[in-house]
């Protein structure tokens, strides 16, 4: 047997999850879709007490639009999203960067809940969050609260979550428009966790920019969101000019560790490569929606 | 006493049921207590893809599943690629394309291409070798696997 041996809840309504929560705290881990807790699990890394599976609560799977919001629920699969009609006319962005999570077999479990929880700075939701002013609903046996996503995240695999407290739902707002998006990212292979990745929306008048959303994942203990960068398009318009600009910025605004797959040198570069091809895609996106 | 749960589930059209710890994964109650072996497990975190099989019609690494957590669901795995009329398109692809040569990522390949096919039935070269990258093999150099894959594609897509 490869995991080590927990006590096992698989409630069928989140009641039920948020009071074996409460009972349990910090002996519990919450098991959402396991593409990252489940190899820990394998390798004993972790050995949780008690496990609460969230997966046979179908009340948290869910995609819809309420007040001015997407609103997905946290055990909502990555393929779900990925193949949401909804999701791709209404959230470009969070298309394009689900496509990027690991592989098809991954997507068919992982859910944005677990991804947003378990809180990898590398990864693709926590990146796209920050950068659409995503909002985290948190909730316990006797209370809700609403957090922003850069709120959410503290530090590395760190959130603002207590222990009895799990995301239910996360909330993106369609109230900015957005006509230009784009997700690049760069990974030594495919569905490998990116060495760095760049999330960026833009709403665009020719090269007039209304409004700029950037954040980057990968070159920091959470995901970053690159503000400097959105007040230099916003004065300066997006010429190939202000985007080289903006790029050679974003690289200097960003402070990487280095580890045995990148030096805190090239993950900087890559910030100002990824940061160049978002602008330029996500430019040429609005470009073309305008036509 | 440990805690045992009995669950109950479809594989490959016929319904199976067996006495389980919770913590069991997925992957070993099929081979270890249902004999189904065509299953492979490879590195046991998710990235090599051997174990990779249909849980409610979609991939995913058994690997990552508890036992429990497919009481109700119906699998498929590589034993029930083939149907009544033989090899799936698929299997006859990857032997006339030398899709394989030890094997041990193929029952993974197979039912990733499935699902694959499945959610793209004509993929391009690309896309094709973008969706296999969920699998390591370390012996073919994926070039009779990808060709495999589009000659299956183009099968299928031919007696539909």
């Amino acid at each position: 047997m490869k995991p080590p041996a927990f006590t096992y809840h698989d409630p069928t309504s989140l009641e039920e999850a948020l009071e074996l929560l409460r009972r349990y705290g910090e002996d519990a881990k919450v098991l959402a879709g396991g593409q990252s807790l489940m190899p820990l699990l394998n390798f004993r890394l972790s050995s949780p007490p008690v496990l609460i599976d969230l997966n046979r609560i179908a009340a948290l799977a869910y995609i819809r639009q309420e007040d001015g919001q997407l609103r997905i629920g946290a055990m909502t699969r990555q393929r779900t999203i990925e193949f949401s009609a909804l999701v791709r006319g209404r959230l470009p962005l969070l298309y394009e960067a689900t496509t990027l999570i690991g592989h098809l077999p991954i997507r068919t479990r992982g859910t944005i809940g677990g991804s947003l929880s378990h809180a990898d700075p590398a990864a693709e939701y926590p990146a796209v969050a920050v950068a659409l002013e995503a909002e985290l609903v948190l909730q316990n046996a006797s209370s809700t609260r609403v957090l922003r996503a850069e709120e959410f995240f503290v530090t590395y695999l760190t959130t603002a979550l207590a222990p009895d407290e799990i995301v239910v739902e996360v909330r993106f707002p369609l109230s900015v428009s957005t006509s230009g998006w784009a997700f690049a990212e760069f990974a030594q292979r495919h569905g490998d966790f990116a060495l760095a990745g760049v999330a960026a929306v833009l709403d665009a008048n020719g090269e007039q920019c209304r409004l700029a959303r950037l954040a980057a994942a990968g070159v920091g203990p959470t995901p970053i969101r690159l503000r400097t960068i959105e007040h230099m398009l916003e004065q300066n318009g997006l010429t190939e000019q202000s985007i080289d600009a903006a790029a050679e910025k974003a690289a200097e605004l960003v402070e990487p560790d280095q580890d045995l797959h990148a030096s805190a040198d090239y993950r900087c570069h890559l910030v100002r490569v990824l940061t160049r091809r978002a602008l330029r895609q996500a430019a040429a996106r609005s470009r073309e929606k305008q036509q | 006493m440990k805690e045992q749960r009995h669950i109950r589930l479809i594989i490959n059209g016929e319904t199976r049921s067996g006495q389980v710890e919770p913590r069991k994964l997925l992957v070993d109650f099929l081979r270890e207590d249902l004999g189904l072996t065509g299953t492979h497990v490879g590195c046991e975190h998710g990235i090599c893809g051997a174990c990779t099989i249909l849980v409610n019609g979609e991939a995913a690494r058994s690997c990552l599943m508890l036992a429990v957590q497919a009481d109700g669901a119906e699998l498929r795995t590589v034993e029930g690629l083939a149907g009544k009329d033989g090899l799936h398109p698929l299997q006859n692809a990857f032997r006339e394309h030398h899709g394989l040569q030890c094997g041990f990522c193929t029952p993974g390949m197979l039912m990733t291409a499935y699902d694959l096919l499945q959610a793209n039935p004509t993929p391009t070269e690309e896309e094709i070798r973008a969706g296999l990258s969920a699998v390591l093999c370390r012996c073919t150099g994926y070039h009779g696997i990808v060709q495999a894959v589009q000659a299956a594609a183009e099968r299928i897509q031919a007696t539909k």
